[in-house]
């Protein structure tokens, strides 16, 4: 269900007929997310029909600069601005119209569409030195899927132009919720980055919580209370069988994640009101003990090397932020700020842990390098809390609750800098958000 | 087939209906059934128990079935030991029963610290349970942690409320 899609091939188009670029440039059209953008950059797209695609033309433009608009890095110049339109998408580029609007990026594209299959292609170029900014590059997928090519096309100009990593083609596990605050109904749903193409894991007959992808995307752990205790469960995201994971008798389990091979799982394991880390094998199942604490030790994240385990506790008498070794061992504290820290989430790239930090009765996200400094707040609300990160690792996604009897949870992201906080694109209340892989 | 065949069917089905709404529901079942208020002999089934010292409504209504915690603690606080008291007094009287200790936080915390800290306060319910004599087999524990709250609102006021343990009686041992 989840897996038709056809993302067959990623090519290079070749025979690019365009003069040889006359003006050299200092170093390429590039934008820096880390000095946090206060000006975005302004671009130009403009999509061509090269058989069969309709509307689609104008849908896949619009997911393009949406995609890229999104990231608040980018400001698309209206196509009414526009002086002059290409002939075709193999055309030669007219620099100096796009000059002329003052667009420093344009991205040219076409769709087709035949025989159920749809085709997305696309050339970025930096405007100001009259040149393409890398090859251009074509996408194939099931017409179903088109959003998928077009995610694909905007992580492509996005990656060229910010030297990050693609992230558009992913999606988010998280918890829908309905009903009152006092009973809410809970179901765990999977969607693509941007809110679109929703899929429904569970049904809200038991109590679910905090879905985390397997490292490819194809398992979902989460907790449920179906045996009406919280219980680590195992999904299969394609034929949504599901099992419980290491049930020990008169025990509580939760807060599982992967590690980055897929091979083990840490989660929280309750016994006698002691709660401590265990790790899982996930094929065996064998269980065992990292932590042997009688404080409260929550919320493991493997590092993306997986040899560390960043994780909660309130050892020092408040919850505070831990690195073990991910084979167990006397942790490291790394968060010395007043109030208290949870849901440290190590940054796919290594280099940050986001978390969940509540002081002065208001709640944070942050980030802090893996040592603890640089630490800076990026959010600030009533309740905002759990933090995920995007496959690059230079966006967060969170959920922030509104306080009150109809107090509701609603999926926000923010980037690194802070500077781009906007709420996804989900209509109804939504917690706990986890952000998968990069799709293949 | 006769009268008075179908007649004797009919009422054998009946006390196979209430047979398994007792074994469901022993407690409020009863006088919640609907046959209670229609069969002659079925409506006297629950009366002298609705409200007697032995049934679970009158542990939630007398003896108490909910202590509260402050900020961050699952230390028992004073009166919840008071209360606590008196519920193992009735566990101790009501052998037939046991019990499940559910353990909450308020919204001030994260989703996993507060299960974490709801399973705390519910094991030191539990402990103390003990301490007082009642058999550690019939007990059990859960955290909801903030999922379920009792008061919705978004003040110390609810808060208060919502930091607390629920001793949830029922004739039995569990599964």
């Amino acid at each position: 269900m989840l897996r038709q899609f056809l993302l067959s091939s990623v090519i290079a188009l070749t025979g690019f007929g365009l003069a040889a670029p006359v003006l050299a440039q200092d170093g390429p059209l590039r934008i820096e997310i880390t000095e946090g953008v206060i000006e975005p950059m302004p671009f130009a797209i403009t999509f061509f029909d090269e058989g069969g695609a309709g509307q689609m033309v104008g849908q896949v433009r619009d997911l393009v600069a949406a995609d890229l608009t999104g990231t608040g890095l980018f400001r698309e110049i209206p196509q009414s601005a526009h002086i002059a339109r290409p002939a075709g998408f193999d055309a030669a580029v007219a620099y100096e119209d796009w000059k002329a609007i003052n667009a420093q990026a344009l991205v040219t594209g076409a769709v087709s569409v035949q025989g159920g299959k749809v085709v997305v292609k696309f050339r970025l170029f930096d405007v100001f030195s009259g040149q393409p900014l890398g090859d251009g590059m074509q996408f194939d997928a099931s017409t179903g899927n088109w959003r998928r090519a077009a995610h694909k096309a905007a992580d492509q100009v996005y990656a060229r132009l910010t030297g990050e990593g693609p992230y558009f083609d992913s999606r988010v596990a998280f918890v829908s919720e309905t009903g009152p605050k006092n009973a809410r109904l809970k179901r765990i749903g999977i969607m693509d980055y941007d809110g679109a193409n929703i899929k429904w894991m569970t049904d809200d007959s038991a109590l679910v919580l905090a879905p985390r992808f397997s490292p490819d995307g194809n398992r979902l752990l989460y907790t449920s209370y179906a045996t009406g205790f919280p219980q680590v469960m195992l999904m299969d995201v394609n034929t949504l069988a599901s099992r419980q994971m290491g049930q020990q008798q008169g025990t509580m389990s939760f807060s599982p994640r992967f590690s980055p091979d897929g091979r083990w799982i840490v989660y929280s394991l309750e016994q006698n009101g002691n709660t401590d880390i265990y790790q899982m094998d996930a094929g065996s199942g064998a269980q065992r003990a990292l932590t042997n604490a009688p404080s409260i030790e929550t919320s493991p994240s493997y590092s993306p090397d997986g040899k560390q385990i960043v994780f909660e506790s309130d050892r020092s008498g408040s919850p505070q932020l831990y690195i073990m070794s991910a084979g167990g061992g006397e942790p490291r504290r790394i968060s010395f700020g007043d109030g208290r820290y949870g849901t440290p989430v190590w940054s796919p790239r290594g280099d940050l842990i986001a978390f969940t930090r509540q002081v002065g009765g208001r709640f944070h996200i942050g980030v802090m390098r893996t040592d603890g400094s640089e630490e800076k707040m990026l959010t600030e609300s009533f309740l905002d809390e759990g933090p995920t990160w995007a496959p690059n690792g230079r966006v967060v996604m969170f959920m922030r609750t509104t306080p009150g009897d109809t107090g509701q949870s609603r999926l926000h992201s923010v980037d690194i800098t802070g500077r781009n906080m906007r709420p996804v694109n989900f209509d109804g209340a939504a917690s706990d958000p986890d952000w998968g892989p990069l799709l293949p | 087939m006769g009268m008075a065949m179908k007649q004797m069917m009919k009422f054998a089905a009946l006390a196979v209906i209430l047979g398994l709404a007792a074994c469901a529901k022993p407690q409020g079942g009863m006088v919640n059934d609907p046959y209670a208020m229609g069969g002659g002999a079925a409506g006297t089934v629950g009366t002298g128990v609705l409200g007697g010292p032995g049934t679970a409504e009158y542990f939630k209504a007398e003896v108490g079935d909910t202590v509260n915690f402050l900020l961050d603690q699952s230390s028992l606080t004073p009166e919840a030991r008071a209360i606590l008291a008196r519920q193992a007094q009735w566990m101790n009287q009501n052998q037939g029963f046991s019990a499940m200790i559910e353990g909450h936080a308020d919204e001030q915390g994260t989703r996993e610290y507060n299960i974490a800290l709801g399973a705390r306060r519910a094991s030191s319910v539990q402990e103390y349970l003990i301490s007082q004599g009642v058999v550690a087999g019939r007990l059990k524990t859960v955290s909801y942690g903030k999922e379920r709250p009792l008061a919705i609102c978004s003040t110390e006021e609810c808060f208060t409320k919502n930091r607390r343990a629920v001793t949830v009686v029922s004739p039995g041992f569990g599964s």
